[in-house]
């Protein structure tokens, strides 16, 4: 920290000036003059939590293709397809058996279980092979595309949310302040969003802590830096893959139950979020979990951002971030260059 | 099989041989069939079935000469052809009159080719800072950015309904949408790209570049530009993808954000694999074999009882079997067969081969 002040004194008070800009934001109660040009507080907030919450969904998405992709170098396109299938097999369990909490470890399970034949019977019979591995994600993702539009049909489906989490909570932030009488209305926002904002926090740091505090996250962090050598020390390589594979499927199960509580599920939404995960690794950096999520964190706030401001150029605002991140640092904000 | 066998002993006086002489026998029986065909084929065949064909061939080629001479598999190049197609709806004239310009053919073309090829370059320029894989995650991300920004710029692209009646020129006094003069103006149009991509493959560029996808280190301390060679490949291999994006509008009539979704990018990537990645034939194989399932799909889906929807499924799992068991797509099982068969033919007859 003090190394970078000295360093980069002029960057460093940007920095601090940007910052400490963006608290008074959210902070303050907006003077008039602001709120005329800008609209009224609340709007700015709500697209900004929006942002976040979108942040945390993506990068639970994201958060397993980026381990995939960094341990196995497998580019898996079929991600999005197990975001959705997730999504409608939660639906199914929520609505059959009217707990939404036991849909989790049951999705997690089945699609862990998907990811993991898919690893076991296809792609480590053709490890190395990069490209074909890609290739053979996209037909798997054309296939279950289609599967699911057979199977649940073209409509829309959304999961209800539970009784203790429906309704908004308030929070700590004002959103006005009335000078004339001195009243402060708090921002009211959707609990279940908050709730799931936690949620992706939480598991994020458990990630965080199973890859840098435990043998197993040694062996994880260890078949990135270099998998050859990690295999000929004798570790049953193969064991860790196809971990990893099944704790990111079943990852990216969860979240779209998730996606299907706050927005809804239909075909295409596979793509968006396939999408949606590419150029957070991009803008992150592949491979590298705390990127994901910083990744995550921007590339939502940009769409959100730019869908009540700029409603036209929403999409070219995401696109703009991974261009000039391409341009400048094409490892990704914090990848490795290898 | 007998051509086969009689090539090796004649290669030696294959120099003497006057050069339409040196042309194996079935070129010439595709070509005949294929310049003939009109007299046979009905308009269904010859405007739905073979003109889409060799566009979808022509688009297919673009990826093909990316992927298969420079190593880079883009997802891209049907946004390419999209926006020389759009560029025609929007310079030249269209059915949606206040947004299109209405300028004539000779200005509209060539500013077409134009635009899409600086489109190709600044993408490529972006596309090219990763390698490998990445580039197929970049470029995806990119396609899909431009499809959204068309379905929501109105200005200038017109949202979501795009360009009706997006006509040819009637150049010569002919209707070019007839289906014979379109079915003659895109095989010309194929088999233009198509020759073009075999004589750049062995132009110095060609080698280079190919040279450049084998090892670019060695290239670079050869002294040769790596990200320029680079670059001007996805420029190049823009000219094929616009030729096909331009007859695909005028095809259809129409072009709008649907056109070039980011399914329509997979299939392209789909229609060059099957056919096999590593020769310029292959494309247009690939596309045959998807536009004649694309078409008979009702035919076949309800012989075996299936719903007409499951298209995809069929083209999926073809795609999938495709990529499981033979990676170099179609013509790479053509090879293997026909390797097979000379090893049996010289284990009869004890010819060494």
């Amino acid at each position: 920290m003090d190394n970078f002040i000295k360093q980069y004194p002029y960057w460093s008070l940007t920095i601090i000036v940007l910052v400490a800009a963006f608290l008074w934001l959210v902070l303050a109660p907006w003077p008039p003059e602001l709120a005329a040009s800008w609209g009224r507080k609340q709007i700015f907030l709500n697209a900004l939590l929006g942002g976040i919450t979108l942040g945390a969904l993506y990068f639970l998405v994201a958060a397993g293709f980026t381990l995939i992709f960094g341990l196995m170098r497998i580019v898996n396109l079929a991600h999005g397809s197990l975001f959705l299938i997730g999504g409608y097999l939660g639906y199914e369990i929520a609505t059959a058996s009217g707990s939404w909490l036991l849909a989790f470890p049951v999705v997690f399970i089945v699609v862990g279980l998907i990811g993991l034949l898919m690893q076991r019977f296809i792609f480590s019979k053709m490890e190395g092979e990069e490209l074909r591995q890609t290739l053979v994600s996209i037909g798997l993702s054309i296939v279950f595309a289609d599967l699911m539009l057979w199977w649940w049909g073209g409509q829309s489906y959304s999961i209800l949310a539970p009784q203790f989490l429906q309704g908004p909570m308030e929070l700590p932030l004002v959103s006005n302040f009335n000078a004339a009488t001195g009243a402060v209305t708090w921002l009211r926002y959707p609990s279940v969003r908050i709730w799931i904002l936690i949620a992706a926090i939480v598991i994020g740091i458990a990630m965080w802590l199973v890859l840098n505090r435990t043998a197993l996250g040694t062996l994880i962090r260890a078949g990135v830096d270099d998998r050859e050598m990690l295999a000929a020390s004798g570790v049953r390589i193969q064991l860790v893959f196809l971990t990893v594979f099944g704790f990111g499927a079943g990852l990216a199960g969860i979240a779209g139950i998730i996606g299907a509580t706050f927005q809804s599920l239909s075909p295409g939404e596979d793509t968006r979020f396939l999408l949606a995960s590419l150029v957070v690794v991009i803008v992150g950096g592949m491979g590298s979990i705390v990127g994901a999520a910083l990744g995550a964190l921007i590339i939502g706030v940009a769409e959100q951002m730019g869908f009540v401001y700029a409603p036209t150029y929403s999409v070219v605002f995401t696109f703009l971030i991974m261009a000039a991140v391409l341009a400048f640092r094409p490892q990704g904000l914090l990848g490795m260059r290898r | 099989m007998s051509v086969a066998d009689h090539i090796p002993r004649l290669a030696d006086r294959a120099e003497q041989r006057m050069w339409f002489e040196r042309i194996p026998t079935r070129w010439w029986v595709v070509g005949l069939i294929l310049l003939f065909l009109p007299v046979v084929a009905n308009n269904f065949w010859l405007f739905q079935v073979m003109g889409w064909t060799f566009i979808l061939g022509m688009i297919g080629l673009s990826l093909m000469f990316l992927a298969g001479y420079g190593g880079m598999v883009s997802l891209l190049q049907m946004s390419i052809a999209g926006m020389a197609g759009y560029m025609v709806a929007i310079l030249g004239p269209s059915g949606v009159l206040n947004v299109s310009l209405g300028l004539s053919w000779w200005i509209v073309l060539p500013a077409a080719f134009l635009i899409a090829a600086l489109f190709a370059t600044i993408a490529g320029a972006l596309a090219v800072r990763t390698e490998g894989i990445y580039t197929i995650m970049i470029t995806l991300a990119i396609a899909a950015a431009f499809f959204y920004f068309t379905r929501q710029n109105y200005s200038v692209f017109n949202g979501y309904s795009g360009f009706n009646l997006v006509l040819p020129p009637q150049l010569f006094g002919v209707n070019w949408r007839d289906p014979v003069a379109f079915y003659y103006l895109t095989l010309a149009s194929a088999t233009l790209c198509y020759f073009a991509v075999v004589y750049i493959e062995r132009s110095p560029f060609g080698l280079a570049l190919q040279g450049v996808r084998d090892n670019p280190r060695r290239m670079a301390a050869l002294g040769f530009h790596v990200t320029a060679h680079r670059v001007a490949a996805y420029a190049l291999a823009s000219i094929f993808a616009s030729a096909g994006g331009i007859l695909l509008v005028w095809q259809n009539a129409q072009i709008a954000p649907g056109t070039i979704g980011i399914s329509s990018a997979i299939d392209i990537l789909v229609v060059a694999v099957v056919g096999g990645m590593r020769r310029p034939l292959g494309p247009f194989i690939g596309a045959f074999i998807y536009v004649l399932l694309q078409v008979f799909s009702a035919d076949i889906l309800g012989f075996f009882g299936f719903s007409v929807d499951r298209f995809k499924l069929i083209i999926g799992i073809g795609f999938l079997a495709i990529v499981l068991f033979s990676p170099d797509g179609v013509l790479g099982l053509w090879d293997r067969w026909r390797a097979q068969l000379a090893a049996r033919n010289a284990a009869t007859t004890g010819d060494g081969a």
